[in-house]
């Protein structure tokens, strides 16, 4: 049944796996090819490109390596040997936002400061998240009343994905925010989004 | 030397522009001058053999609603005595000698207070705002301070 197509000089994984997003009959024939790889002996495993390109994503967090004030420290601890955030793919602290994937703003925002965050967070590439570490990221914290100079919550300028509470959180409560953050990119359907859907969907995509 | 004798010093050399002693009720003593004469006092303290006033510890300023007052508070590293020095300024246009040129640590010092406080020090080499926007409006830590409603278009409620 699938000697004809043998015949054809064999396309290469990747250009079949991306010819199978547009062309089904393309899947078919990387189903074959796999198949005759399978005989080879070797291991193969197969994947929804989507669930793929997720699973890259969320075990490769890199942060920005960007602390403001107190929340910083309980973020230092968090990658530090004792907690470990390499564990999660998320220890490589970045020191340029073009090579980040996530900021943590961790720590208070000064009205003076707030222009600064905006423009590394512009500077980073898509796709790029937000976490808010700490009271005073989320509402002002201890500052929300009668702190003149904080503002009172980034969620003002930036698109926050994760809020962190806490006077500092502890490390635990960062990798918790992290592992929820990698279920919230692994909900995430990268390519389906980009070539199934109709490019004028109404329906948001994230 | 202890607080009274450098006042005793500086009394006889600065005559009126030295207040006269007051006994504190709580805290350090602190010796009270003529703003206009802050900076002379000063190079006194740092030269003179017997006071040898090395390090200036910080500079602040406190708003007592009717006056704004500057505290000073040296430190000698040599002789192992301290001293506060404390000038009223008019509230309305509170102006005073820098001291940068006598101790450098004073230009950030004076800063911050002309930051927080609103006080100019005159001959400063670079007074601008230390820690808030160049173009924040008022002082913050005077008492009758109204924070702005809204700052770069981030409201402040």
């Amino acid at each position: 049944m699938g000697t004809e197509i043998l015949k054809t000089p064999a396309p290469t994984a990747e250009e079949l796996l991306g010819r199978a997003v547009q062309d089904p009959r393309d899947l078919t024939r990387y189903l074959y090819y796999l198949r005759n790889v399978r005989a080879e002996g070797l291991s193969v495993a197969v994947a929804p490109l989507d669930a793929a390109i997720n699973w890259s994503r969320a075990s490769s967090i890199w942060p920005l390596t960007f602390g403001i004030a107190c929340c910083a420290i309980e973020m230092m601890a968090t990658g530090a040997a004792k907690y470990d955030l390499d564990r999660f793919g998320a220890g490589a602290f970045r020191p340029t936002p073009r090579q980040a994937d996530l900021m943590i703003v961790a720590g208070t925002v000064t009205h003076k400061m707030a222009p600064r965050v905006r423009r590394l967070y512009d500077q980073m590439p898509e796709p790029k998240f937000v976490m808010a570490m700490g009271a005073c990221t989320i509402g002002g914290g201890p500052y929300s009343r009668l702190g003149y100079h904080v503002v009172k919550g980034i969620d003002r300028f930036l698109p926050v994905d994760v809020c962190v509470p806490g006077c500092p959180p502890r490390p635990e409560a960062l990798i918790d925010a992290l592992m929820y953050l990698q279920r919230k990119i692994a909900a995430d359907r990268p390519v389906t989004d980009r070539y199934l859907r109709p490019f004028f969907s109404k329906e948001k995509r994230r | 030397m202890n607080p009274r004798e450098i006042h005793t010093l500086l009394k006889e050399r600065f005559g009126e522009a030295v207040r006269d002693w007051t006994e504190p009720e709580v805290g350090d003593s602190s010796l009270d001058l003529d703003s206009g004469s802050l900076h002379d006092v000063c190079v006194l303290l740092r030269d003179d053999s017997a006071l040898r006033f090395d390090f200036l510890r910080l500079v602040s300023a406190v708003d007592r609603t009717d006056r704004i007052e500057c505290v000073y508070h040296l430190w000698s590293y040599e002789l192992a005595h301290s001293a506060a020095l404390r000038v009223e300024l008019d509230r309305s246009d509170p102006r005073v000698a820098s001291l940068s040129d006598v101790w450098p640590t004073a230009e950030w010092h004076e800063r911050e207070a002309y930051d927080m406080m609103g006080v100019v020090f005159e001959n400063h080499p670079h007074l601008h705002r230390i820690l808030l926007p160049e173009d924040w409006e008022g002082y913050p830590l005077r008492k009758d301070y109204v924070a702005p409603r809204e700052y770069n278009g981030l409201t402040n409620e």
